[in-house]
């Protein structure tokens, strides 16, 4: 469990507001392989880009508030990073990739130019090793003319092809840690996976670890290996993609999966949505922050919100039906099914990993 | 690039020519004569004076030979002052004008853009509100009551400067400072809406996030990209600086055009205005023009050879 490149423990952050001070992030804890992609999903306003960003220190100093947690990298806290030291991590041991690539990139600079910055700043290569170096990255995002769109303009691009220049930015300083908030959201569909697919061959050709930001389950199941829920900034279900997909513990994630369609399965049932609307961050109690929503609150939920329950090795829920004070005629019949199939899959990965004696 | 100047050169004239004929007509309309001693004129003196100066014609007449003079760079004689030709009069005024206009504009230019450069970096901040109120007040606060305040305690009470008249390189600052104040303040004002725009653009995080320091990232991505919209406040700053040298050429005598326009128009020298009112909107087409110009220049999104936005 050490050989974790990004490690985010406890991590809080609240914004000062005219109504005081108001959490985004409240105690979000997830973790990291080389190589492997972490999707965070749930729904808008949940604290996901104020995650992504507070990694990179990327919130704005003066409202910005994290109280309490740490984000290791490489078992280094960056939190703890001078404003210099972090500058020397963001675009070479940490990207990102932002949701909107018609407005991500400098209208008035060439393409080639700020592609060029990050290679300077961070390598010392020569002016024409960086656009050499920038002319290879183009190649590799896939556009073509590569001499000639070194000197063009964001304009003069698409869409699709503004978010491979912006991929082409964040990858090339071969960082260990990609993050990508939303990088589909904003295009069509054709493009989207095409700019997945795009991601998925650099992930493996540069062994870069990817955490993924989205409210796609489809994007989820094309690219995830692991999967962290956000609620109401927290983190209240993680698992491998099966765990979470298959046997989800948590009632907020079951209504995400009940309420979303374009999964790959062809559906029988029909989709629900989750009754209510999310709570205002401003004014949640102690209780649990789903409780309103729920089907299955309980009295202890209004007041007090559960900690972590391991469900597996990989999964776990905050949720009080994992606790064993609930009697388990409570616990609903889709969850306690599913915990058996958790505990089938996690003996499959028991033998996985033991050599694997296929069934 | 070509085909674009070409088309805006063409709208610069047109737009000259529709002046012309506008302000020729709204001359025709004044009420008076322009002769200082009309009343004791008889008929027949009065018929060799029309004469003299074409007023006798028919006004569709007057208005070709008018234009026809105009393109040979003729604008006529004066009314007022015997046998004196208004382009003289106008190269005689030009100079001392020119002087505080530019010193106005460059000066007030340099110091508006540090301000509200400073006060969008320094947002909500105390910095941030001392500047927004300067600007306020620089924009709501007419040039000459600064005029009188610079004369007042510049002049009088410090004695550090001419308190008026013209007649050293000391006597052109206070009338630039009076000047300047309205471009500090709209400049000021107009850069720190842009930084502040700027500064919340996606682009800027994309430039953190590449891990430049916070100098470059302000330099190379926030201020290039604000300064380029400062360029289409030229149009209107050329205005403010006209019109407020009317005022402030009056108040420090100043021997300038604006001086000289306001004189003309008291007397109905009718030649004279629409001279410098020609020379005056021939000046304003002309930035309008470069405004469009630079913009192309200067924003890649502006396709030059369309004269489009791409
Ligand atoms: N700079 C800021 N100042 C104050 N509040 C902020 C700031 N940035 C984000 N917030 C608040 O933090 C909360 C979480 O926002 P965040 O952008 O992380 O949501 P998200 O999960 O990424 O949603 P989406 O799916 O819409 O992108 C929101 O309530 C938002 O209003
Ligand atoms: S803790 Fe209670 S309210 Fe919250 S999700 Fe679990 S059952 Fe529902
Ligand atoms: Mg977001």
């Amino acid at each position: 469990m050490d050989n974790h490149i990004l490690e985010v423990n406890n991590l809080h952050v609240s914004f000062k507001t005219r109504n005081g001070e108001v959490p985004a992030v409240r105690g979000v804890n997830f973790s990291l392989k080389k190589g492997e992609t972490l999707a965070i999903v749930g729904e808008s306003g949940f604290g996901k880009s104020v995650t992504a960003k507070s990694i990179m220190q990327l919130l704005p100093k003066q409202n910005t508030i994290i109280p309490e947690g740490e984000i290791l990298y490489e078992g280094k806290d960056l939190l703890k990073f001078s404003k210099k030291e972090i500058q020397n991590v963001r675009g070479s041991d940490i990207s990102m990739v932002f949701q909107d690539p018609m407005t991500s990139l400098n209208p008035t600079m060439k393409i080639g130019k700020q592609i060029m910055e990050g290679l300077s700043r961070h390598m010392s290569l020569t002016k024409k090793q960086a656009r050499e170096r920038a002319k290879e990255m183009l190649e590799l995002v896939g556009i073509p003319n590569t001499e000639a769109r070194l000197d063009a303009y964001p304009h003069q691009f698409s869409g699709g092809m503004r978010q491979r220049v912006v991929i082409a930015i964040a990858l090339a300083c071969n960082p260990k840690v990609l993050i990508a908030d939303e990088p589909t959201t904003a295009l069509d569909v054709t493009i989207q996976a095409q700019i997945l697919r795009l991601m998925r061959g650099l992930q493996e050709k540069m062994d870069t670890a990817i955490v993924l930001i989205t409210h796609d389950l489809g994007v989820v199941a094309n690219m995830a290996d692991r999967v962290a829920v956000m609620y109401a900034g927290e983190v209240v279900e993680q698992g491998t993609l099966d765990e979470i997909f298959y046997s989800p513990q948590h009632p907020y994630t079951l209504g995400l999966l009940r309420s979303m369609p374009n999964l790959d399965a062809p559906r029988t049932e029909p989709l629900i949505p989750i009754p209510g609307s999310p709570p205002d961050p401003a004014s949640l109690g102690t209780g649990c922050p789903f409780a309103a929503r729920c089907p299955y609150t309980m009295k202890v939920c209004h007041d007090h919100n559960p900690d972590y329950t391991a469900v597996s090795g990989t999964q776990a829920v905050r949720c009080w039906l994992q606790d064993e004070r609930t009697p388990e005629e409570h616990v609903p019949e889709v969850i306690r099914k599913g915990r058996q199939t958790s505990e089938i899959a996690a003996d499959q990965a028991a033998i996985d990993a033991a050599g694997g004696v296929p069934v | 690039m070509k085909r674009y100047l070409i088309q805006r050169f063409a709208y610069a004239v047109i737009t000259l020519f529709i002046i012309v004929t506008a302000t020729f007509l709204l001359m025709q309309l004044l009420p008076g004569t322009p002769y200082s001693n009309a009343e004791k004129l008889t008929e027949s003196q009065r018929a060799i004076l029309d004469a003299k100066y074409g007023l006798d014609k028919p006004v569709a007449i007057q208005y070709i030979t008018y234009i026809g003079n105009l393109i040979q760079g003729d604008l006529g004689y004066s009314f007022q002052y015997q046998g004196r030709t208004v382009m003289s009069m106008i190269g005689d005024r030009i100079g001392p004008s020119a002087l505080i206009g530019l010193q106005g504009l460059v000066f007030g230019t340099i110091i508006g853009l540090v301000l509200g450069i400073i006060s969008a970096l320094r947002h909500n901040t105390a910095v941030d509100y001392v500047s927004v109120t300067i600007a306020v007040l620089g924009m709501s606060i007419p040039s000459f009551v600064f005029a009188a305040l610079l004369q007042y305690f510049i002049g009088v009470k410090l004695g550090w400067l001419p308190v008026a008249l013209w007649e050293n390189y000391q006597s052109t600052i206070l009338p630039s400072l009076a000047l300047s104040v309205t471009v500090i303040a709209t400049v000021a004002r107009f850069i720190r809406s842009e930084m502040l725009e700027v500064l919340g653009q996606d682009y800027v995080t994309t430039a953190r996030a590449k891990g430049l320091n916070e100098s470059g990232v302000i330099w190379k991505h926030v201020i290039r990209n604000a300064l380029i919209p400062v360029v289409t406040m030229l149009g209107p700053l050329a205005v403010s600086i006209m019109t407020g040298t009317l005022v402030i050429e009056k108040i420090f005598g100043v021997p300038g055009l604006g001086e000289q326009f306001t004189l003309s128009i008291l007397v109905l020298d009718y030649s004279v205005i629409m001279g410098i009112t020609l020379l005056y909107s021939a000046l304003f087409i002309f930035v309008v023009f470069v405004v469009d110009v630079l913009y192309g220049l200067l924003d890649p999104r502006i396709d030059l050879k369309g004269g489009s936005k791409a």
